[in-house]
């Protein structure tokens, strides 16, 4: 074995041998299930007549048009989701600085480049997993209720299927996005901070106010959040567009191109900045 | 059995800013022998372990493992065993899992955690989470990294503080045995009490530079020989020697006068026909001639009474 493959075994070992991971998954399962369940079961029990539009209270032409609903509720995989794999990869990063385990991680494998490299690469397999159990809560649950009012789940769709494996990608690489997090912000406390104050605060703010003029709903689609949206291919978001037009999303590989940049970019600049400094 | 290694340090600084924490410092370290790195707190101790093992880089100069950079080194954990003072676990870990990452990370076979948890008297303890050890338990979890890959050359960092009086005794056998087995033993404390007992060669370090680098014995002969002298009459004394023109100054139990032997202060007061009630060399204590020397700063390179590396046979 090379000393890279052992520098990924040991990776996977240290998520592995600790707790966080499987809370995060236990907590963003119950969060999505809820999610997808409560609001396909709106949805789908008024599109399907079981609920009046009068009882939801903004009278029938009111009501937004939402296009095709499974999609929709199958996306809050990710566009909900997603701040959990952000977590685990920037607690697993914080992790080694507040713990000092950096002190035996580098002198069990002095060459820091490669174990940064093998933590990203645990790190994307790790967002992939949580992918799969957000998917399972988001589509397991959403297909359930909406296939329970009479509609079609569309789970024969290729379309459903490539949303599927585009979500799983999207959580994979906010994970590296959070390993990149880590190391540009390695107080734990912090990053925390930044990661719950900007996934559930900042951006959703920001990509809202930017829908009201083209020049900057240009520059919003390229929000990390409005990235991954493209690149899933659907999003709880465009709904609340201002007049009810769904915005112009990034084709879904630009999404995840954009969303890689960031990873990439956060990652090396933390580095520079923290990962690579001395060790006291 | 593995080899024991040279560690050289060779013209190595660290400044942080403006501070200079480690100054120029060169010395090498023996197989074979257990050396200890003493110094005051803040003398630059940690600093200097912490620029071998490739955990701070030095602003110039180098530190080898055998002519070897420890960044460079193949196999480090093979290679070098090092505890360092800050308690570096993930408290939600066990101790078995806390090896096997690193164990992992070095490609050493599975049997080694349990052969060092065994070592280090925490077979019984190696699934409980290290969040609930005791300092002591996490000293010797410390010692169970540093020899997971049983490594020829040792690095240690304090390793007695904290230890009971049991586990310090402990640890002082297992140096000498290491030593005696070929390796590489570097050992730093703060206290020369604390390894006067195990240590062949000392290295002392203050304010970021060397002030003593030879055998534990030369450290005796460092300090300037004193002989103490009484008489019943010390008036007549004090004349005799003043006379001969030997410095001296009044102690409790008599006279205390520089001069290399006490042959010579016991002619004076022959030839001024003066009683002497006592005459013996003063027997100044290891640890006096360690605070003398690091208490005179950084100033005194000169007087290397011994080498490290050469030594001399016990």
């Amino acid at each position: 074995m090379t000393s890279f493959s052992r520098a990924i075994g040991a990776e996977f070992a240290k998520i592995g041998t600790t707790r966080m991971w499987w809370i995060l998954a236990a907590v963003m399962f119950g969060y999505i299930a809820l999610l997808a369940g409560g609001l396909s079961a709106l949805f789908a029990g008024i599109e399907s007549g079981a609920i009046s539009p009068d009882a939801v209270g903004s009278g029938s032409q009111g009501l937004p048009s939402f296009g095709s609903l499974p999609p929709l509720i199958y996306s809050f995989a990710s566009s909900i989701g997603y701040v959990f794999p952000v977590l685990l990869g920037a607690l697993a990063t914080t992790g080694e600085f507040r713990h000092q385990t950096l002190t035996p991680t580098f002198l069990a494998n002095p060459r820091r480049g490669q174990v940064l490299g093998a933590k990203t690469i645990a790190l994307f397999v790790m967002g992939a997993v949580l992918g799969v159990v957000a998917l399972l809560a988001s589509v397991g649950v959403g297909a359930l209720v909406i296939g329970a009012f009479g509609l079609d789940p569309l789970l024969g769709e290729s379309a459903t299927w490539a949303l599927i494996g585009r979500t799983v990608l999207a959580m994979a690489v906010w994970a590296t996005i959070g390993v990149g997090l880590g190391v540009l912000v390695p107080s734990q406390v912090a990053s925390i901070v930044i990661v719950l104050a900007f996934t559930q605060f900042v951006e959703p703010l920001l990509r809202f106010a930017s829908l009201f003029t083209e020049v900057t709903q240009g520059i919003g689609n390229y929000l990390p959040g409005a990235a991954s949206d493209a690149l899933v291919g659907a999003s709880f978001f465009t709904l609340a567009a201002p007049g009810g037009t769904a915005a112009a999303m990034l084709e879904w590989w630009q999404g995840g191109l954009v969303l890689l940049a960031y990873a990439i970019a956060a990652t090396v600049i933390g580095y520079m900045v923290s990962w690579k400094r001395d060790v006291t | 059995m593995p080899d024991g290694a040279v560690i050289e340090f060779s013209n190595i600084t660290k400044t942080f800013g403006t501070v200079t924490a480690v100054n120029d410092l060169s010395f090498t370290v023996e197989p074979g022998r257990v050396t200890g790195f003493l110094g005051p707190n803040g003398a630059g101790k940690t600093t200097t372990l912490r620029m071998l093992l490739g955990l701070v880089a030095p602003t110039s100069g180098t530190a080898t493992i055998g002519g070897i950079r420890y960044r460079d080194l193949p196999r480090p954990l093979q290679t070098v065993g090092a505890a360092l003072e800050a308690a570096s676990f993930h408290p939600g870990r066990t101790a078995r899992n806390h090896l096997a990452v690193y164990a992992r990370a070095a490609g050493l076979p599975a049997a080694r955690i349990d052969a060092v948890l065994h070592l280090v008297g925490l077979s019984a303890h190696g699934g409980q989470r290290v969040g609930g050890y005791s300092l002591g338990m996490r000293q010797r979890l410390g010692l169970a990294f540093t020899l997971l890959g049983d490594p020829g050359v040792l690095v240690l960092d304090e390793p007695i503080n904290g230890l009971d009086p049991e586990g310090i005794k402990w640890i002082r056998g297992f140096l000498r045995a290491m030593a005696d087995e070929g390796r590489t033993v570097l050992v730093s404390s703060h206290l020369l009490s604390e390894v006067q007992q195990s240590v062949d060669d000392v290295i002392i370090i203050a304010t970021g530079a060397l002030v003593h680098r030879g055998t534990l014995a030369s450290l005796e002969t460092e300090a300037a020989p004193r002989i103490l002298v009484d008489s019943p009459d010390r008036t007549a004394l004090a004349a005799a020697l003043g006379h001969a023109g030997i410095e001296f100054s009044v102690g409790r139990t008599g006279l205390l006068a520089a001069a290399p032997d006490a042959a010579l202060i016991g002619h004076v007061a022959f030839l001024a026909g003066v009683e002497l009630s006592a005459l013996h060399r003063e027997r100044k204590g290891l640890e006096e001639a360690f605070l003398a020397l690091v208490n005179g700063g950084g100033d005194t390179h000169g007087n290397e009474t011994g080498n490290a590396s050469g030594g001399e046979s016990r």
